[in-house]
């Protein structure tokens, strides 16, 4: 007789093995409706919302406390350290400001010649807090204390400092989604700031702990990029502003084919320590011409 | 419903500690995977049943936030509660031996599993890199801290079991 029909008297209960081929239909449909479209997002990101992100929100402070009392012991001998050095390097900036001073005001000129007044720093930019990082060991992703009550959208630049950390990939009514640009799936269309040439910076996994990231498919024939140069986001990406600064070039290789050139990428951003970030609030394709 | 309450805080407070405070304390970026603990000593305390459910919800949970498909780790974590639900009838409370095992090669088949469907299919093709910097950290973490929570968590399912005896007897 089916396990599945009901006795007379008898309690219905559905055997384990059925409940799972249900279920292992319900994601299957789950996966396929939300790998193609984006039908679900708005529900299921309300219910997040209400539910976790203010809890998250508390438990982290508990979180990022402990772990900053961890680091303080760690950190006080490397910072005598690092003191002095700093002194040295006060003294050296001061110079290097006075001789970019200079250089600003020739800029200053310049760009009014050109017109050229679209510089990340006129952005309007909306400052988030890191809530939660992600669950898992192999995407490098976390979530934000904004969301689109606060104006954000999908899409959405994400920078900490002056260097580029991601794009905003999931809102809710609180909370966003930011991938970050070292995250295993992002990929990055970047230039050099000296010679303009355009190249694919890639995030991947097997190089976070040395704390770089890959690019490559950069087409430079007369070798004039060299490592130290800065990398900036490119004017064709469609997601990402441009001019945003990514990182700098600490390594470089010429491919196989002859043609192209790869290699490795310092960020600009330390993401290991990331505890807030800035939140670009322009999309690329609103930005005119 | 006693224990529908209780359960789905275990799952919360879980999700909470993996997402928030032991991002503070991982080894080499190392973060031990809470939700597979809760899942597989829910199946073998309870049963198949109750483990592909709790599995269920655990991999929902972080598919709502993390995961870029709806379902992927739903699935993983159900199919791991549903095989730690087979070992219901040899497990024993006292025995700690079967527990670490089992959580032990659950955490290494969900990292085969995600690695397979996640990284294999992009062609990706180092596993052995990534058996060594993440699948097994991430297991030898997990374990340690199975030490302090699997305990926990036998004692929270003792509690139940108690008074859902006692409530039952109330009605005979």
């Amino acid at each position: 007789m089916s396990p599945v029909v009901k006795k007379k008297g008898e309690k219905f209960t559905l055997p384990g093995k059925y409940l799972l081929f249900i279920l292992t239909l319900i994601c299957t449909g789950l996966i396929v409706v939300t790998f193609n479209t984006n039908f679900l997002s708005a529900p299921v990101s309300a219910v997040g919302g209400s539910l976790i992100i203010p809890l998250q929100n508390g438990v982290s402070k508990a979180g990022s406390w402990l772990s900053s009392r961890s680091e303080e012991l760690v950190q006080i001998r490397s910072l005598l350290q690092e003191n002095a050095r700093l002194q040295d390097e006060i003294d050296r900036l001061t110079m290097e400001n006075i001789s970019l001073q200079q250089d600003r005001y020739e800029l200053t000129n310049l760009r009014e010649l050109y017109g050229l007044d679209a510089q990340y720093d006129e952005y309007d930019k909306i400052g988030a807090r890191i809530i939660a990082m992600d669950s898992g060991n192999w995407f490098h992703s976390f979530v934000i204390n904004k969301g689109y009550e606060d104006g954000l959208m999908i899409d959405m630049n994400v920078m900490a400092g002056s260097g580029l950390v991601g794009r905003i990939v999931d809102v809710g009514p609180n909370w966003s989604k930011v991938m970050a640009i070292i995250d295993d799936n992002s990929n990055t269309s970047g230039m050099v700031l000296s010679t303009s040439d355009r190249l694919i910076v890639s995030g991947d996994l097997e190089l976070y702990a040395d704390g770089v990231i890959r690019f490559e498919k950069l087409i430079d024939s007369a070798d004039r990029v060299v490592e130290g140069d800065k990398i900036v986001t490119s004017n064709v990406s469609d997601k990402y502003l441009p001019g945003i600064l990514i990182g700098y070039i600490s390594s470089i290789d010429v491919d196989s084919n002859n043609l192209t050139k790869s290699g490795l990428i310092t960020p600009a951003v330390d993401f290991e320590h990331l505890e807030e970030v800035l939140v670009v609030m322009q999309l690329k394709q609103s930005v005119g011409p | 419903m006693k224990r529908f309450i209780m359960t789905l805080l275990l799952i919360i407070v879980c999700f909470l500690f993996q997402t928030t405070v032991f991002q503070g304390l991982d080894f080499g970026g190392i973060v031990p995977n809470l939700m597979i603990i809760l899942t597989a000593s829910f199946g073998f305390m309870r049963g198949d049943k109750t483990g592909l459910a709790i599995g269920f919800f655990c991999g929902l949970i972080i598919d709502i936030f993390f995961g870029n498909v709806l379902g992927l780790n739903a699935m993983i974590y159900m199919y791991i509660g549903y095989a730690n639900g087979k070992f219901n009838r040899i497990f024993y409370p006292e025995d700690i031996k079967l527990p670490i095992g089992l959580i032990l090669v659950s955490d290494l088949a969900y990292g085969f599993l995600y690695y397979i469907t996640l990284f294999l299919m992009r062609g990706r093709f180092h596993i052995g890199y990534y058996f060594i910097h993440i699948i097994f950290p991430e297991t030898v973490y997990t374990i340690l801290i199975t030490l302090f929570l699997y305990p926990l968590v036998l004692r929270v399912n003792k509690a139940l079991e108690e008074s859902e005896r006692r409530s039952a007897r109330k009605f005979v």
